[in-house]
């Protein structure tokens, strides 16, 4: 399909970079079953990726192996061109890697402010006896990263909810927040696990749009899994379409919805 | 004037208070370990125990461990002969209950990851009786002394400045200066604790593994982390508690037994609350001071002290299962 080359530009006119991340032959099981089976694909720098497949197909499992929930039996990770040894998700989330989950993962208990100060924890490196007496350096970080963060509120729209506890939001909105505690941490790489998922028509378009935003303002390389067809294709810059923990096409948006094997998976064709 | 009476019964109150004061301390510990991780610490009170002990020994020049050298070498060793300060003391007590955390966390708990909180449980059961065990085979059985500079006996000042409230009887209230100094202790650990949960980084990152662990791991937490940080600041806790009871009623194995009085104090606080752990100690403290005082005493024929305390924790139990300020247990249909 495309070829190793530093960058190039898309059918809508959008340069993508380098390769950033692959994913080599990966092979992921759950005592007998195997959620994934050997797939491979790679994302580049700057670009839209979106992870595409009916329910039970492995979209949210390939997720969990690039943040390091899971760890697949075989299979290699490739992250800025080295392997990237087995890691632990925190471990992961330092290398600047960020997510969001299908089930929103917030701290209810927090407010929407602490929620998203949360993600700059990573950013955040005087020791712990400054920490404990609040003491310069302490106290500058977290008015510096005060700063980092007022900015993503503002640009996600969530000003008016700053000081409102997560548990009393709206789901939508809650959806909303935790993408701000994602990219408040400054991500290299933005992995979304259906950030529509359960949302109506008007959130749906909100969410594009800031994800839209994200990628053009930010830069932020962005993994996200949907099932709903219609938002990736208008989303993204390539597409891998996931069947079955079977790889069954790769590609850009228009390629990949005529794509025979595609169209089966999504009208259900008998599977042998 | 006030009759006599009352102002004895005032006098009750106070030390009452004060008394719960302790109570919370030892309770605090319990909260700070089961909001970040879960666990029941039944192993709280041996803390405060094993944190004493080591301090007693480290000030008095204690060799750890003498019997067992004294039985395996032949030789006759118990003292090195020196007497460290207190506050050295105290800073070298500490590195020993973060030392102790570390090793909760590496060799225990971080093997039951994801078990059953009742497995959890257990497993602090056997760690207070190892404690125990080890404790006494490092520092021996006998009773201590610890004298850390804190004043005792009744304060002067106060009976003074309030003798007048009473007729010629009346001496003014009796409270003991190291039942102060321990209130205002607690009360600034308290507030420390407060400020560094809610303005710190390594605070923010504790109440985020307290609410959820997949998510605190997804902003880059490190939980095991987080837990040695928790087990150790429990370990001030029970540190600040075994130096406050220690020199009371000096350092012995009975002190242990006090973590079973923070029960209650939990039961009425709610679990997950720091500040429902201060109220808690200061009720169980007061209600079976007052409680004994006035019926108690005159009609029960006295040492109600003893079981007071947990028929409270066990009424509130039938009419506000999640405490005071716990967070309310709502099961969602």
């Amino acid at each position: 399909m495309f070829d190793q080359a530093e960058s190039f530009v898309t059918a809508d006119g959008r340069t993508i970079g380098a390769v950033m991340m692959e994913m080599k032959n990966i092979t992921l099981r759950f005592g007998g079953v195997v959620a994934i089976k050997d797939i491979s694909f790679d994302v580049r720098e700057g670009e839209i990726r979106a992870i595409i497949g009916p329910n039970g197909a492995g979209k949210s499992s390939m997720l969990n192996v690039i943040s390091g929930f899971y760890h697949p039996q075989e299979g290699e990770v490739w992250y800025k061109g080295a392997r990237r040894p087995e890691m632990k998700p925190f471990e992961v989330a330092r290398q600047g890697i960020a997510r969001t989950f299908q089930n929103i993962a917030l701290f209810e208990g927090m407010s929407v402010l602490d929620n998203v100060m949360t993600g700059r924890l990573n950013h955040m490196k005087s020791g712990i006896l400054s920490q404990a007496i609040w003491y310069g350096k302490a106290e500058r970080e977290e008015t510096e990263n005060r700063e980092v963060v007022e900015r993503v509120i503002d640009f996600l729209e969530i000003q008016h909810i700053r000081k409102t506890p997560v548990s009393r939001l709206p789901y939508g909105l809650k959806k909303r927040v935790e993408l701000a505690r994602a990219l408040a941490a400054d991500p290299k790489i933005l992995l979304l696990d259906e950030p529509m998922a359960g949302m109506n028509v008007e959130e749906k378009e909100d969410m594009s749009r800031f994800i839209l935003d994200v990628n053009d303002e930010f830069g932020t390389t962005i993994v996200l899994i949907e099932h709903d067809m219609g938002v990736v294709m208008d989303l993204s810059d390539r597409v891998v379409v996931m069947d079955y923990g079977k790889k069954i096409g790769d590609g850009p948006p228009d390629e990949v919805r005529n794509n025979q094997a595609v169209i089966d998976a999504y009208l259900g064709v008998a599977h042998d | 004037m006030f009759p006599d009476q009352f102002l004895f019964g005032v006098e009750v109150l106070l030390n009452g208070l004060m008394a719960g004061v302790l109570y919370a301390l030892v309770a605090l510990g319990f909260v700070l370990i089961f909001k970040a991780s879960g666990i029941f610490n039944y192993a709280q009170g041996v803390m405060a125990l094993f944190a004493a002990l080591t301090l007693v020994g480290i000030m008095d020049g204690q060799v750890p461990f003498s019997h067992l050298i004294n039985a395996i070498f032949g030789t006759d060793v118990h003292h090195f002969g020196w007497h460290v300060p207190a506050f050295a003391s105290i800073l070298l007590a500490m590195a020993v209950m973060v030392g102790l955390a570390w090793m909760v966390q590496h060799f225990i708990f971080r093997h039951l990851v994801g078990q059953e909180p009742i497995i959890l449980f257990m497993a602090t059961i056997g760690l207070a009786y190892f404690m125990e065990g080890f404790g006494d085979m490092m520092w021996g059985s006998d009773i201590k002394k610890l004298d850390v500079g804190i004043p005792q006996g009744g304060s002067f000042w106060i009976e003074e400045a309030t003798a007048f409230l009473g007729g010629s009887n009346f001496y003014g209230f009796f409270i003991d200066q190291l039942d102060i100094v321990a209130a205002v202790v607690a009360i600034i650990l308290v507030v420390l604790l407060v400020a560094f949960a809610q303005y710190t980084k390594q605070g923010r990152a504790m109440r985020a593994v307290a609410d959820d662990h997949q998510a605190a791991l997804s902003v880059g937490i490190s939980l095991s982390f987080i837990w040695v940080l928790v087990w150790s600041l429990a370990g001030f806790v029970a540190l600040v508690a075994g130096i406050m009871w220690g020199a009371k009623s000096g350092v012995q194995f009975s002190l242990s037994l006090i973590a079973l009085k923070a029960l209650p104090v939990l039961m009425l606080g709610g679990f997950t609350s720091i500040p429902g752990a201060i109220v808690g100690g200061l009720i169980v403290g007061v209600g079976e001071k007052l409680f004994e005082f006035l019926i108690g005493a005159p009609f029960l024929g006295g040492a109600t002290e003893n079981w007071f305390a947990y028929m409270l924790a066990l009424v509130f139990l039938v009419f506000r299962p999640q405490g005071l300020f716990g967070e309310k247990i709502i099961e969602r249909v």
